[in-house]
């Protein structure tokens, strides 16, 4: 391949037809909610699109993010979008290794200084610089410096989106978000665990199309992928407002495929594509796989509270609180009856009766 | 305090807080009332003190046509945002879910729309509810302080539970559902010491009253 050949180019040579290649804009214009007569526009800015540069910095990660982006769509176009941008640094994927690789690097970085793409996956520990390290570079460091000459930086995955799961609690590493430690670039987060293949690539192709970073809502998430909750686009909804739920993972709601609201679904509190474009090439998600959301795209999902209790459930136990508080309650109540009783009777003891003759008395002395 | 804390803690320490004061007080209050005891009737019974006292607290529940007449508003308002408040906090799938969990029993759930449709009535009548307090001359003389604190912490879970519900994008989800809590919370610290005690008092009043009238052998 070569680096100055156009996403056009590199398309046709790939055996993409022209078809497949405007089927692509179509989606890409629907999932951004562009209007249809913009499809041409997307189609010609990606025909004429320079491959750019891509450099992808893997920190406190598991490499999820990567093996969905690249083994889930493996011959459709997206997947192909994908390798005909110049990915000139990736540690999973490219072949160099050590001094070289990291050569890569800075090459590409002085050779397209304030035009490249850095896509970061995973969280960055401020705690101990040890604690992460590529070629003898800790993470922070490395962040900080690639970010320099980078025109915009996506944040792929919760955890260099929002720290993910090494920042959940108690935290050992000191783990924090690309953006705790980024202020002065456009920053993009694809969060997701992983992210959905086709957000990413939507995401490129936006950036590629109108050389500019989509809309984003206030968690810094382009909003025509995160715009809708979970629970709004799901289609167990009607079963949510019928009040139709599963109990349980094998009651008769489950195989119904009833509302997994009960079993602790995020799903209202959660932003995702997951119920519009669904996984596997558009086969299915988790919810319809079964299994209540996890809210995975969300700040903090690991420390919501349980995975399996729902979002109206207290994460403390209520009942033991509730026991004491009406036994405490009654102790006290009763005692304090009865030194009311007792003051009643001893008013009543000491009470003198008062007669006609005090009366008069009283009116005498007036 | 991150949002995601924020909600942890008004679904735990928070809610445990408020449930103790809330339990505490309603029981303390109550003991003290029942503590109170009642003087010895002399009189020879003409009826069952206790049947009187059940029955009124029944038929209590329909308005008396005097008062219906002289108070028309009062009591329909008062009537739907009673009802509503029944529906939305007892009869809505997550509250269900809250109790289930706390107290081990449940019951089956309202469909959402029409608890939806219910929280907006509600909200209506409340608010006229206090529009009308303030223009009566009367209502605006003898009304105090709590009267008003207790309409606000009484619509004020109502609000946030709609906002929550639609996800009115003034702040994040959780926190919404987090400010939610919150305020029902708020509601129950300040239940046991104000008017809202009528939740229970009320039923011993009721009993009372008929108890009184079913003893002499007349209808209360």
């Amino acid at each position: 391949m070569s680096k100055h050949e156009t996403l056009g180019e590199a398309l046709r040579r790939q055996g993409i037809t022209r078809r497949g290649f405007l089927k692509f804009c179509a989606a890409t214009a629907s999932m951004m909610a562009l209007p249809p007569s913009m499809v041409p526009a997307i189609a010609a800015a990606l025909e004429k699109a320079m491959r750019p540069s891509v450099i992808w910095l893997s920190f406190q990660e598991c490499t999820g993010c990567t093996e969905s982006l690249t083994r889930s769509h493996s011959p459709t176009v997206e997947g192909l979008i994908f390798d005909t941008i110049s990915l000139d640094y990736h540690h999973t994927l490219q072949a160099a290794s050590g001094a070289a690789a990291e050569a890569a690097r800075e090459a590409a970085m002085e050779e397209n200084y304030g035009k490249y793409i850095l896509v970061v996956d995973g969280s960055i520990p401020v705690g101990n610089p040890g604690y992460s390290t590529i070629a003898g570079i800790s993470n922070k460091p490395m962040l900080l410096d690639t970010a320099k000459g980078a025109a915009a930086i996506v944040s792929v995955g919760t955890c260099a989106a929002y720290g993910g799961i090494p920042k959940a609690n108690p935290n050992p590493t000191g783990a924090v978000a690309v953006s705790d430690l980024i202020k002065d670039k456009p920053i993009i987060n694809v969060p997701g665990c992983p992210p959905i293949p086709v957000v990413i690539t939507g995401v490129l192709a936006h950036f590629l199309t109108f050389g500019s970073i989509p809309e984003l809502d206030a968690l810094g998430r382009p909003k025509a992928y995160y715009g809708q909750s979970i629970h709004d686009r799901c289609y167990r909804r009607p079963f949510y407002d019928k009040g139709l739920f599963a109990n349980t993972f094998d009651d008769e709601g489950a195989k119904k495929g009833w509302c997994l609201y009960k079993l602790g679904c995020k799903g209202p509190t959660t932003y995702n594509a997951c119920a519009t474009t669904k996984w596997n090439e558009g086969t299915s998600f988790p919810i319809e796989a079964g299994h209540p959301c996890l809210g995975c795209s969300e700040p903090d999902f690991w420390d919501g509270g349980g995975f399996y209790r729902a979002l109206s459930m207290p994460t403390e136990d209520i009942t033991r609180a509730a026991v004491y508080a009406v036994g405490a309650g009654a102790a006290a109540g009763v005692a304090l009856g009865a030194m009311n009783r007792a003051k009643k009777a001893r008013a009543v003891k000491t009470h003198e009766k008062v007669t006609i003759n005090d009366l008069e008395k009283v009116a005498d002395d007036d | 305090m991150t949002e995601t804390e924020l909600l942890l803690w008004v679904r735990g320490p928070a809610l445990q807080i408020a449930t103790v004061i809330f339990l505490l007080g309603i029981v303390v209050r109550l003991a003290g009332i029942l503590m109170l005891g009642r003087k010895k009737n002399l009189a020879e019974a003409r009826g069952s003190a206790v049947a009187g006292g059940l029955r009124t607290i029944l038929t209590r529940f329909i308005p008396d046509s005097g008062t219906l007449q002289r108070s028309t508003f009062n009591v329909v308002a008062g009537y739907i945002f009673h009802i509503g408040l029944f529906i939305t906090i007892l009869l809505f799938a997550p509250h269900i879910l809250l109790i289930e969990d706390v107290f081990g029993v449940s019951w089956p759930a309202l469909p959402t729309p029409v608890v939806d449709a219910t929280t907006v009535v509600t909200i209506i009548a409340l608010l006229a509810v206090l529009v009308h307090r303030l223009r009566h001359p009367v209502m605006r003389f003898l009304s105090g302080f709590q009267d008003y604190l207790v309409w606000l912490v009484t619509i004020l879970p109502l609000v946030t539970g709609y906002l929550a519900f639609h996800r009115v994008g003034i702040a994040s989800p959780p926190t919404l559902i987090a400010i939610h809590i919150l305020s029902v919370e708020l509601l129950m610290v300040v239940f046991p010491f104000t008017k809202l005690m009528h939740t229970f008092s009320l039923f011993m009043a009721r009993y009372y009253n008929g108890a009184i009238a079913g003893y002499k052998g007349v209808n209360s």
